[in-house]
């Protein structure tokens, strides 16, 4: 009978058998599992640096700062990808921050909570909608029926749409992280406002939003770092597939630094062109990773600020 | 002013403080911002109605036409004689790779990181790590996956296709997700109380034993949750797959569900959609749209899962 | 100050050896000194209490007696906790074969979220028990001796989530008894329950006594009173420089001694009532 009382001694309090080596089993093996993310994060790292290094040390510094980014020519303009990314970048916020931001208000301190069961979920797919179908939404329904109804100089294919498409992806988003920064808000600071007689518009825009606002902050910068590394929209609908010159119209095409990327792996069998072709796509890829990792590292900070606060 | 007023005019003093009370108060501001909410809440809800209205209508006919053929048949060069045959394989090929490989290994992961990690500097690394690869854009693991994937393990991934393969793909969105995994998984472990953990050990289970018998079945809605929510991004991702060479154009092949297959050159949904969007004519459009909603059908049918999931888990909680 | 047992284990019960030996036990969490330098002895098959003040250390002991506090990542335990003559910290020891024969009941009733029979079941099941029938006698035997077998024999397929709060207390501790440990940690279990259920756990207590050693941690006085043969009252300690509070063991003496004419001016203000 194995439930006997035994004697105690020091061999009876060993852990021993299957059951010891379950345990140190499974610990290694959860340990390796959780180990791979860092190898991921170098793997990412090896598969940028090689090509990118190559690319930095040959290309002639010249040709990044030209007339446009048309990589298959050698004209590897810098500015006109980082332009691109920064208009796109800027509409999809105009378009995701209040009405993300608004329907975080709303759902956090307004909503009855029967309101709130079904505004979540649609959230929800929303954020769940693949965004090459935005691509096609913003090239066959935005451009077309808003962008060239309002603008008549707009182009089919123009960086407002791509933008605003941008921003309809990232709107769940916003107003996700926007509204657990609220929700973390202690409802005593709520109380203690309308104790005083304190208006529920006031106490949303005096109390709770100052109280939530690195949340607010968090969810501003991890929006900006999606639109920016957002592809599938911006190479769909802002046309400039082949390479574009620099422009800050955003009702014509451009080009932003994923969809150069995409761009150039898109329609070839292989990447080719002149010499240093394939090589500033990882050059672009480089940037890329290092501006979204800086913007997630701040992000990262922000959130920290909220958890530690309540 | 009241407390001075004398008790003479306590009835006076006592109808101001009613009507005070009692008064509609005005307050323009409140409104006008409340309304201002409505509005954002309502042009969002908005804009998700005009798309799926806009493209189930424009691909109504396609998918109403023959089906049969438009759901089963090949990639063409007329929007009549193109199917989604060899883009739902190529999807479906994805999803598998995401299951099998995404989800244990992510779980792992979060159980470690929950159940087991003591504060240190490697486990510390390891968090700031995934979240971190949260946050990468898709296109970079894009990179990764051409790099690795398809050029230094080419020859394995697809020996005849310069490693432009489902196996590829799978593999890239699989690592793709496996943050998205982690993350979930990891916040239903938190959200199991300490006390079930206490009582198994109180008993003397081991810490395994612990996850095995108590923590997991306790979290298992809410990583299933989450998992359902990584399988519906990894299949609605086309970025990656641009880098990784899925095929725009014509494709020989690429239509058996033969494990055999699986090192040969394939296509996909979110591919297939992109590549047509950029072709000219009404026709394509209607093509497009259709695609769109076979696409949108999968990903929606996995996201309602998780919905109800999470909601059924949460009833049985309180 | 720390009271030494000699005097306290010459009474009737000398001759068997006591199950722990705690020697200038100290538990730090961080850098945080929690409890300082307990010893005591604690002896078999009876009840010893442990009351004191709020922060005094009482449940931080406790939990070191079945090494529970492994589970808090910045605890560290210095001097020895010897159980039958080994010491519990000892690097070859396994805190879980060390929670297989010291078992825990808290403060909040714990069951799994599954059936009766599986929260009984579960322990014996992990020491290899596989038979059926050996298994139905266990849960029937463990919930006998938890006085709960009567009230729950026709429904041990439901969820133990369904009982009330005593009944859940006593499943949990007919879950200790399940896998025949030799001693009953209880961490202030009947804070969460009513006066009725609290009577029928401490009568529950005074039966188990016959079997297993039992150690309470109680914010209740009278509780102690009633069913323990020993009583250890900690309390805090303020640092005058650092403005923390250390747990010190103050006296442990039997019971009767303690509430009527205890040996330290502390004891007595607090069982008195007018201090803590």
């Amino acid at each position: 009978m194995p439930l006997a009382r035994t004697p105690v001694n020091l061999e009876a309090l060993r852990l021993t058998g299957r059951r010891a080596v379950a345990e140190t089993l499974g610990r290694y093996a959860f340990f390796s599992a959780a180990f791979f993310s860092i190898i991921v994060s170098g793997m990412i790292v090896w598969s940028l640096a090689a090509e990118t290094w190559t690319f930095v040390s040959q290309v002639d510094y010249s040709t990044l700062w030209t007339d446009g980014w048309f990589p298959r020519r050698g004209m590897y303009d810098i500015k006109t990808l980082v332009v691109g990314s920064l208009l796109t970048t800027i509409v999809a916020m105009l378009v995701a921050v209040p009405l993300g931001l608004g329907a975080a208000i709303y759902m956090s301190e307004y909503a009855k909570p029967s309101v709130r069961k079904v505004l979540k979920p649609t959230l929800e797919v929303l954020a769940g909608i693949p965004s090459v179908v935005l691509g096609f939404f913003a090239l066959t329904f935005i451009s077309p029926e808003v962008v060239q109804r309002l603008f008549s100089g707009a182009t089919q294919f123009n960086m407002l749409a791509a933008g605003i498409g941008v921003g309809i992806l990232t709107i769940p988003l916003v107003a996700s992280v926007s509204e657990d920064a609220m929700r973390s808000v202690p409802d005593t600071l709520r109380e203690a406002s309308y104790g005083m007689g304190a208006r529920r518009v006031s106490t949303v825009l005096r109390v709770v939003v100052p109280a939530a606002v690195s949340g607010l902050v968090a969810a501003l910068i991890i929006a900006i770092s999606r639109a920016i590394g957002e592809t599938m929209v911006v190479f769909i609908a802002a046309g400039a597939t082949g390479g574009s010159l620099f422009s800050v119209d955003v009702l014509g095409p451009g080009q932003t630094m994923t969809a150069a990327i995409a761009s150039q792996a898109a329609g070839t069998d292989q990447v080719v062109g002149e010499g240093l072709t394939f090589q500033s796509l990882f050059f672009v890829g480089s940037l890329l990773f290092l501006l979204t990792l800086l913007l997630n590292l701040v992000a990262d900070r922000f959130v920290r600020r909220v958890r530690q606060k309540y | 002013m009241a407390l001075s007023t004398p008790s003479s005019s306590s009835v006076r003093a006592a109808e101001t403080v009613r009507s005070g009370l009692t008064a509609r108060q005005s307050d323009p501001f409140g409104r006008a911002f409340q309304v201002s909410l409505w509005v954002a809440v309502l042009a969002t809800v908005a804009i998700l109605g005009v798309l799926i209205f806009d493209v189930v209508t424009h691909g109504w006919g396609v998918l109403a036409g023959e089906t049969g053929d438009f759901l089963t048949g090949r990639l063409g060069s007329q929007p009549e004689n193109s199917g989604l045959g060899q883009a739902i394989r190529g999807t479906f090929y994805i999803g598998v790779f995401v299951v099998v490989l995404t989800f244990p290994l992510g779980i792992a992961a979060a159980i470690y990181l929950e159940e087991y990690a003591q504060h240190g500097r490697l486990n510390s690394l390891i968090s700031v790590a995934i979240r971190n690869l949260a946050g990468v854009p898709s296109v970079v693991y894009g990179i990764l996956g051409l790099t690795i994937f398809v050029k230094a393990l080419g020859s394995v991934t697809g020996p005849d296709a310069n490693g432009r393969t489902v196996v590829s793909a799978g593999l890239t969105l699989s690592i793709l997700v496996l943050p998205i995994v982690i993350i979930t998984a990891a916040e239903a472990l938190r959200a199991v109380p300490n006390g079930i953990r206490e009582g198994g050990f109180g008993v003397g289970a081991t810490r395994w034993e612990v996850v095995r018998s108590h923590v997991l079945p306790y979290a298992a809605p809410g990583i299933l949750t989450g998992t359902v929510i990584a399988l519906a991004r990894a299949l609605g991702e086309a970025a990656p797959l641009i880098l990784v060479g899925a095929t725009t154009g014509f494709l020989t092949g690429g239509e058996s569900f033969l494990p055999d297959s699986l090192r040969e050159r394939f296509t996909a949904l979110p591919i297939v959609i992109s590549t047509w969007s950029g072709r000219p004519g009404e026709d394509w459009a209607a093509s497009t749209s259709a695609a769109i909603v076979v696409l949108l059908v999968i990903v929606f049918a996995a996201n309602l899962a998780a919905i109800v999931l999470r909601n059924r888990f949460e009833r049985g909680r309180r | 100050m720390a009271v030494t047992t000699g005097t306290v284990s010459a009474d009737d019960k000398a001759g068997s050896d006591p199950v722990f030996e705690l020697s200038s036990l100290e538990v730090f969490y961080g850098e945080f000194r929690a409890v300082r330098e307990v010893s005591m002895e604690i002896a078999e098959r009876e009840i010893t209490a442990f009351i004191g003040p709020s922060g005094c250390g009482k449940t931080t002991v406790l939990r070191c007696l079945n090494r529970m506090n492994d589970l808090i990542e910045t605890a560290r335990v210095q001097g020895s906790v010897k159980y039958h003559g080994v010491d519990l910290y000892d690097a070859a020891v396994s805190a879980t074969e060390v929670r297989r024969r010291i078992g825990m009941v808290f403060q909040k009733p714990n069951p799994f979220p599954k059936s009766i029979y599986d929260n009984l079941a579960f322990g014996p099941r992990l020491n290899g028990v596989k038979k059926k029938s050996d298994l139905d006698d266990i849960v029937e035997s463990s919930l006998k001796s938890a006085a709960l077998w009567d009230e729950v024999k026709d429904r041990l397929k439901s969820s133990a989530l369904g009982l009330s709060g005593g009944q859940q207390q006593r499943l949990c501790i007919a879950r200790c008894v399940a896998v025949k440990p030799d001693v009953i940690l209880m961490d202030e279990p009947c804070s969460a329950l009513d006066p009725i259920a609290t009577a029928r756990i401490e009568d529950l207590m005074r039966e188990l006594t016959s079997e297993y050693t039992i150690v309470i941690v109680t914010h209740n006085m009278q509780q102690a009173a009633r069913v323990s043969d020993r009583t250890a009252f900690f309390t805090t300690e303020v640092n005058p420089e650092s403005d923390r509070r250390t747990g010190v063991l103050v006296e442990y003496n039997p019971t009767s001694k303690i509430f009527s004419t205890p040996d330290d001016e502390r004891t007595e203000q607090y069982v008195t009532g007018r201090f803590g």
